[in-house]
C-alpha cells in the first residue's frame, strides 16, 4: 500500500476535504439566509 | 389519499420540506460512504495489474457518474423553468450547480493521481478527459453567468438557455470511449452487465448511491438557502418561526 498512498491519499483526501468545505459553506449561508430573512 | 405535487411548486411549500429531508440525505450519505470503504479497503481484494491504486476507482467513478448525472437533472429544472416559468425550477437548477461542478472538479482530481501511478501521467488531452473539463467549465459557466446577472428572473433565463446547450456535452463524455481511440479505458459497467470483480463492484456502487444522497442533501439544503435569499421580502418569509426568532 505504502507505494501508492501518496495517490490515494491525494484522491481520498480531497474528497473529505471537499465534503466538508461544502457542508460548512452550506451551513453558514444557510444561517446568513434565515438571519436575512429576520431583517 | 391522492397527493397535489404542484402545491410543492411554491418556494414557500417546498421549503419546509427542503430542510425536513436534507438531513436524511446526508445521513444516508454517510452510512452509505462507510459501507462503501469498509467494502472498498476491507472486502475487496487487490486487482491483480494495478496493485493498490485501482482502490481510487471507489471515489473516481462515483464523482464522475455525479458529475454528469447532476449536469442532466440541472437541464431538467432549467427546461421546466423555462417551459412553464417556475421559480421554484430555477431555483433548484441554481442549487445543483455548485454540487455538480464539486463533482466533476474531484472527478479530474481523484482522475489525475489515478493516471500518474497507472498511466504514467496526471493528464492527456484524450477526449474524455478534455470532455469532462469542458463539463467543469461548463458549470463555471453557469455560475458565473448567474452572478453577472442582477435580476434573478434574467438570470434564471440566462442559465436555464446555457445549460441545456451544455448538456450536449454529457453523452459526449459518455460515449467518448466509443467514438474516439482514447487513453481514458471503456466502460467497465454497462446496463446489465460488468467485468469488475462483484465485491468491487459492490463498493463502486455503495460509494455512488453516498455520492449522489449527499448531492441530494447539499442541494436541498442550498435550495432552502437560495428560497429564503430570493423571497426575503414576501411576507410568508417574515412570519416564518425562525425569522420571528422562535427556536
Amino acid at each position: 500500500m505504502s507505494a501508492y498512498a501518496f495517490y490515494l491519499g491525494m484522491a481520498y483526501g480531497a474528497c473529505a476535504l471537499a465534503v466538508v468545505v461544502e457542508a460548512l459553506t452550506l451551513r453558514a449561508r444557510r444561517r446568513r439566509a434565515r438571519e436575512g430573512a429576520k431583517a | 389519499m391522492a397527493i397535489n405535487w404542484y402545491r410543492y411548486a411554491s418556494p414557500a411549500t417546498f421549503l419546509p420540506v427542503a430542510e425536513r429531508l436534507a438531513p436524511w440525505f446526508a445521513s444516508a450519505a454517510a452510512a452509505l460512504a462507510i459501507a462503501a470503504l469498509y467494502v472498498g479497503f476491507v472486502v475487496a481484494p487487490t486487482d491483480a495489474t494495478q496493485g493498490e491504486a485501482y482502490r481510487i476507482i471507489y471515489v473516481h467513478v462515483p464523482t464522475a457518474w455525479m458529475a454528469m448525472f447532476v449536469y442532466l437533472v440541472m437541464a431538467f429544472w432549467s427546461a421546466l423553468a423555462l417551459a412553464f416559468n417556475t421559480r421554484l425550477s430555477a431555483m433548484m437548477a441554481q442549487a445543483l450547480a455548485p454540487s455538480g461542478a464539486l463533482m466533476a472538479f474531484l472527478a479530474l482530481w481523484t482522475g489525475a493521481f489515478w493516471g500518474r501511478p497507472t498511466w504514467g501521467t496526471y493528464w492527456a488531452w484524450d477526449a474524455r478527459m478534455t470532455s469532462t473539463l469542458i463539463l467543469l467549465f461548463l458549470y463555471f459557466g453557469v455560475i458565473a453567468l448567474r452572478n453577472a446577472i442582477d435580476d434573478p428572473r434574467r438570470a434564471d433565463r440566462a442559465c436555464a438557455v446555457l445549460t441545456l446547450v451544455g448538456a450536449v456535452n454529457v453523452p459526449i463524455i459518455y460515449f467518448s470511449v466509443r467514438w474516439w481511440n482514447t487513453l481514458h479505458q471503456g466502460a467497465s459497467v454497462t446496463p446489465g452487465s460488468s467485468s469488475m470483480a462483484t465485491t468491487m463492484l459492490t463498493g463502486m456502487l455503495l460509494m455512488s448511491l453516498a455520492a449522489w444522497a449527499w448531492c441530494i442533501a447539499a442541494a436541498l439544503w442550498r435550495a432552502g438557502a437560495i428560497i429564503l435569499e430570493r423571497e426575503r421580502g414576501a411576507a410568508w418569509v417574515g412570519a416564518l418561526p425562525s425569522a420571528r426568532g422562535a427556536s
